[in-house]
């Protein structure tokens, strides 16, 4: 298979003045990645710093109301509350070891800005992160945690104005300041090695999950099911349980408002293969391949673009890709709350619903995993506007 | 094999005495019928070779001023198929050699072979795709087979000796040096790594090298003697155009200074 290939998805689609810096992350990856003591490193931090392992917890509550065992990866205990945070110090720690000092950040939810500024403020390392004028002002809490951390924000007023325009930014960025800067893609997106290199990262997720169930009930889940935007938290909870394919994957995707026609944020499901930010994929987009503006209540989905390996999985059949409407994402936001004490993130919120709406067609008994990817704080505010709009 | 016709411009130019200006306009800007007048002024004018902006919705390559001019034209409807149709209708009608440049999604989804048939109809003689680097170009290049459309290549400052000596053998047309580590606009002054870095591309290329980037004044091109043939100039243009300026001021600095 071609370099950075899932199938026919992937690629280094980027000007070639930013190929030398993806090649020299690809020998970082195949080189420093695997070394002893990077790994020892790594684990360490992984362990004293954010954590980890982090919870496999049964919802005692919801399971007996199901009829089946639903279990959940709480990636929301994490240090800064999130998934972003494996990845954020996986990368920031090859920065340093590349001989960088500055880590380069896009975010749209805020959780990867406020993952890298952490990484950063740990390492000693500079820090900039670009986000979406939209973003910022929906996501405000996270830009003061950004600011408390010691990072600069720089808001893009251009496009959409949401992730997709901060990627173009940070890019163009990078493009300028390659020789001091190392881009810690937020997703397992964009050009080769990024798809590679944030699973690498994100695997710790479902590497545990599996040593966790096999002490807790002696075999592998039925299910795991994750939230996609670009696709991180899905990638790293999928990748240990790709071979096994009693394990059925299930990706879920934002559909927006939910009627005919909406913006929405799922690609896989209704996009067609296409090139942006480096990579080909599924993607958003008009018949004359420009890019389309994405929507989902959930800020961290809100991408016109997912990870090329997703676009693989889907097309060899090994995972199937579903989708959940922004109601159905607050309702199950709702139910998670009440039933079992957890105030999840807009995004995980998405394969919560996915469960709740597709329990009929799951056997009872079954073990079905969610990677809980972030806690829900952040979207308060959201989701007291859009309540507020509700009555109104 | 017969000589691109965006070769045979370049050198004609440097016969003449002078380096080959090749100016760039996104396509339907400032608007979808003044954008023809002033190409057709660029080409009166003496420009050597055109580049014809395909406008993308996420252009990562540009500075400010193109990405705005290109989203503009998106706003009004602008796209490959209408560039083509009214490219053919002049077909035949310029003396400079017309490129297209544009990210490579929307070529994508024209479709390759049909795009390398729809440019050979309309007459253009090659595309400059900024995100395509060489270990992207085979699809595209198999369906240029044939068709007289060449694939002009980008390298920059920090394109290292053994990628440079790929794209020395895959250039066609001429090769485009991106003169700064940075995305299009207009700047100062270029870094005094340029001159060294020609000095290392130069004997490589059979093709004609050509430098952008950063380009606003002719002065700007004489420290570069030799070791460039050509000169694209893209936001120096679509400001003078916003000033109230148009291409035939334009091309008048251009050809008397850019000896």
């Amino acid at each position: 298979m071609q370099k950075g290939y899932f199938g026919k998805f992937g690629g280094m689609f980027v000007p070639e003045l930013l190929m030398p810096p993806l090649l020299e992350i690809e020998q970082a990856m195949n080189t420093i990645v695997p070394s002893q003591a990077f790994q020892a490193e790594f684990q360490s931090v992984l362990e004293d710093y954010v954590g980890r392992p982090s919870a496999l917890y049964r919802c005692p509550n919801l399971s007996n109301k199901l009829g089946f065992n639903l279990w959940l990866k709480r990636e929301d205990l994490n240090h800064t509350g999130a998934h972003k945070i494996n990845n954020a110090l996986g990368q920031g720690l090859l920065c340093k070891h590349m001989g960088k000092s500055v880590l380069l950040a896009e975010t749209g939810a805020g959780m990867h800005g406020v993952a890298t500024a952490t990484a950063a403020a740990m390492l000693g390392l500079e820090c900039v992160v670009y986000m979406g004028a939209t973003d910022v002002v929906r996501q405000s809490h996270n830009v003061r945690r950004m600011g408390l951390l010691g990072a600069t924000v720089v808001p893009i007023d251009s496009g959409t104005q949401t992730l997709k325009d901060a990627i173009n930014a940070a890019l163009r960025r990078w493009i300028a300041d390659q020789r001091t800067t190392h881009y810690c893609f937020g997703t397992a997106a964009g050009p080769h090695p990024f798809p590679q290199l944030v699973r690498e990262f994100q695997a710790v997720i479902s590497r545990e999950a599996k040593a966790q169930f096999m002490r807790k009930i002696g075999r592998l889940p039925d299910y795991v099911v994750a939230c996609v935007g670009g696709g991180s938290n899905a990638i790293g909870a999928f990748h240990e349980f790709v071979p096994h394919t009693e394990v059925k994957l299930v990706g879920v995707e934002a559909a927006g408002t939910g009627e005919p026609g909406c913006d929405n944020s799922a690609p896989l499901n209704l996009g067609t293969p296409g090139v942006l930010h480096g990579a080909m994929s599924m993607l958003l987009q008009t018949p004359e391949g420009q890019i389309m503006p994405s929507h989902s209540i959930a800020p961290g989905l809100d991408y016109p673009g997912v990870g090329p390996e997703h676009a693989g999985l889907q097309d060899s059949g090994r995972a199937a890709y579903g989708t959940i409407n922004d109601g159905q994402a607050l309702n199950a936001f709702h139910t998670l709350c009440r039933t079992e004490g957890i105030i999840p993130a807009l995004e995980s919120s998405h394969a919560v619903a996915w469960v709740l709406e597709n329990a009929g067609s799951i056997p009872k008994d079954s073990h079905v995993m969610v990677c809980l990817s972030g806690r829900g704080d952040k979207d308060i505010g959201i989701i007291e506007e859009y309540e507020k709009k509700g009555k109104a | 094999m017969a000589m691109s016709i965006l070769t045979e411009r370049i050198q004609a130019a440097n016969a003449s005495g002078r380096k080959a200006v090749i100016p760039y306009l996104p396509a339907g800007f400032p608007d979808g019928a003044r954008f023809w007048d002033e190409i057709a002024a660029l080409d009166s004018g003496g420009a050597d070779v055109i580049e014809i902006g395909v406008p993308f919705s996420d252009p990562v390559a540009d500075g400010p001023v193109v990405e705005k001019a290109s989203l503009d034209c998106l706003t009004r409807g602008v796209n490959l198929a209408w560039i083509l149709s009214e490219l053919q209708k002049r077909k035949g009608g310029f003396k400079a050699g017309i490129v297209l440049m544009g990210y490579y999604n929307p070529f994508l989804q024209y479709g390759l072979e049909k795009l390398g048939r729809d440019c050979a109809a309309a007459g253009v003689a090659g595309l400059i795709i900024p995100d395509l680097p060489i270990e992207e170009m085979g699809p595209i290049r198999a369906a240029l087979e044939g068709t007289g459309v060449e694939l002009v290549c980008l390298i920059g400052l920090n394109t290292p000796k053994e990628r440079l000596a790929m794209y020395a053998e895959a250039a066609r047309g001429f090769v485009y040096f991106v003169s700064v580590l940075g995305t299009t606009g207009v700047r100062e002054s270029l870094p005094q790594e340029v001159l060294a870095k020609l000095g290392e591309v130069r004997p490589l290329f059979k093709v004609p090298v050509a430098l952008g980037f950063g380009i606003s004044r002719p002065e700007q091109v004489a420290p570069f003697g030799d070791l460039i043939d050509a000169v694209v100039i893209g936001s120096a243009l679509i400001k003078m155009i916003d000033a109230g300026g148009d291409a035939a001021k334009f091309m008048g600095g251009w050809l008397s200074g850019g000896k």
